[in-house]
């Protein structure tokens, strides 16, 4: 461990942050009503999105439109290119963990080539070699062993989450280089990588507002959809859309996660044999 | 370089094809959504109103060359699920008017957005009798995992016709039948139309706000 640092940097403040949050859903505030299975503590999720919807109309959404305006589109490229190029190492170890090793050895090549061709990742030459980038986190690789969404949960500052996708941010926020204790300069990292990850949904911001009636329905439902297609690396099985033409019986807009029987609706991943050694292997660059 | 190449060449192709325009109903789904994304983003990235921010020029091409290749009664039936049986004929007629002034709004707002990325346009097996295909396409993007368009596709007299779209993973047609759902469940068939209608109004005058600026 690190000495204690009196500037704990973000990861702490986040960690309070998580407390309270716990004891407000301890609380309960779940609604009553025509509530949707997938999403049974509605009213404070929506509590939550208000709190995180005024937060971003506030400060992120000014601070990444500024950013967008004041710095050139090659240089957030470059921004976004070092981060995602950070980022793939752990989708590697999502990917092995996964049992997909081809994927892992592509994302691993990537931040081989994309470090030192790329000097430290600002350029993704991995991309033009080939080696596509691919989308992991530690909730996808829970999903992959068989653990159903759980309910539908919307974190403060992260944002829509489920208790599957909750608990793998907590490893993925674990994992991450930038949220070691003890380097406050990394804050100043951390909030350039937020800057840059919000620029790049302004648009997608600017749609959900034009095509949502209820912005947090859609984003919910748009959520849900995006995490089961991710698990399945883009080709889920295909859901057959009820079509009222042929007066077809409706189906249950949930998803149907890993078809693996009970297993889906139990929240405890099932893990591999080697994931004692993996999480082994990530701990001791930490110490 | 070979996806540059693959491009041209690809434009060329629809060149050909906007020479005659008849074309386009005996296209096979994935050629028919190669040559319009094709032609409509080479538009978009020649034209230098659409580049400076005009709204309407982005709709109207989309209305142009894009809508003819949907079928939004599919979709608004789609969308609107077991609540589509709820629907008179003429409540029908006018969700799906109204419906597809939405959809095309928010294309032409997606597409305004695009900037020179590259297409990977995925091959397509299918059997000669399949009548409901989907027809994969990728955005490539430098440093972020390249975005999927899904096109689910069915086959009509008047050639393949688009039903929904699927973006990274979520469909529009799932989206909205949630959506759909609430508001016919609070105010009824004629309560969403009017939602419809009130949402269509005030993003056009945001339009025209923002042109006049």
């Amino acid at each position: 461990m690190s000495p204690p640092c009196p500037r704990s940097g973000l990861r702490r403040r986040l960690k309070h942050l998580g407390v309270g949050w716990l004891m407000a859903l301890a609380a309960g505030c779940a609604t009553t009503g025509e509530a949707d299975p997938r999403d049974p503590f509605e009213g404070l999720n929506r509590a939550v999105y208000a709190f995180n919807d005024g937060l971003d109309e506030v400060i992120a959404e000014p601070v990444a439109t500024a950013y967008v305006k004041a710095i050139p589109n090659p240089v957030r490229e470059r921004v976004r290119n070092f981060f995602g190029n950070i980022a793939d190492l752990f989708i590697g170890v999502n990917n092995l963990l996964q049992g997909k090793l081809g994927d892992a050895g592509n994302d691993w090549a990537r931040f081989l080539f994309n470090t030192t061709f790329g000097l430290f990742g600002i350029h993704d030459v991995a991309t033009e070699m080939g080696f596509e980038k691919h989308n992991e986190d530690f909730g996808q690789t829970f999903g992959r062993w068989g653990a159903g969404d759980g309910p539908y949960i919307v974190l403060p500052f992260f944002g829509p989450s489920t208790l599957r996708d909750s608990v793998g941010t907590v490893l993925d926020f674990r994992a991450d280089p930038l949220t070691r204790e003890g380097h406050s300069e990394r804050d100043a990292a951390i909030l350039l990588r937020l800057t840059s990850q919000r620029a790049d949904l302004l648009e997608a911001g600017r749609l959900l507002e034009e095509a949502a009636f209820d912005k947090y329905v859609f984003q919910r439902d748009a959520y849900l959809q995006r995490r089961r297609s991710l698990i399945y690396d883009g080709s889920p099985p295909r859901e057959r859309i009820p079509d009222a033409r042929l007066d077809a019986p409706e189906v249950a807009p949930r998803a149907p996660a890993m078809a693996r029987g009970a297993a889906l609706r139990s929240y405890a991943p099932r893990v591999p044999a080697n994931y004692d050694s993996v999480m082994a292997a990530l701990d001791g660059g930490r110490r | 370089m070979i996806l540059r190449w693959l491009r041209r060449s690809s434009v060329g192709a629809a060149l050909a094809a906007f020479a005659a325009p008849g074309a386009y109903a005996e296209m096979p789904p994935d050629v028919l959504v190669k040559t319009v994304t094709l032609e409509v983003v080479d538009i978009v990235a020649k034209d230098q109103d659409i580049r400076a921010g005009d709204r309407r020029k982005v709709i109207d091409l989309v209305e142009a060359k894009v809508l003819p290749h949907f079928n939004f009664t599919s979709m608004t039936a789609l969308a609107m699920g077991q609540n589509w049986s709820k629907a008179s004929p003429e409540q029908k007629r006018r969700l799906t008017e109204e419906f597809k002034t939405l959809l095309v709004r928010t294309y032409a707002s997606a597409l305004a957005a695009y900037r020179d990325q590259k297409f990977d346009f995925r091959p397509l097996r299918m059997r000669a009798t399949d009548t409901d295909v989907t027809v994969q396409v990728r955005v490539i993007q430098s440093g972020a995992q390249p975005v999927s368009i899904d096109y689910g596709m069915e086959k009509t007299a008047h050639g393949w016709k688009v039903y929904d779209v699927t973006v990274g993973g979520v469909s529009l047609v799932v989206n909205y039948r949630t959506e759909f759902n609430n508001q016919v469940r609070e105010a009824g068939v004629e309560g969403l139309i009017r939602n419809l209608q009130a949402k269509n109004h005030s993003l056009a005058s945001d339009y025209a706000a923002a042109e006049k600026k």
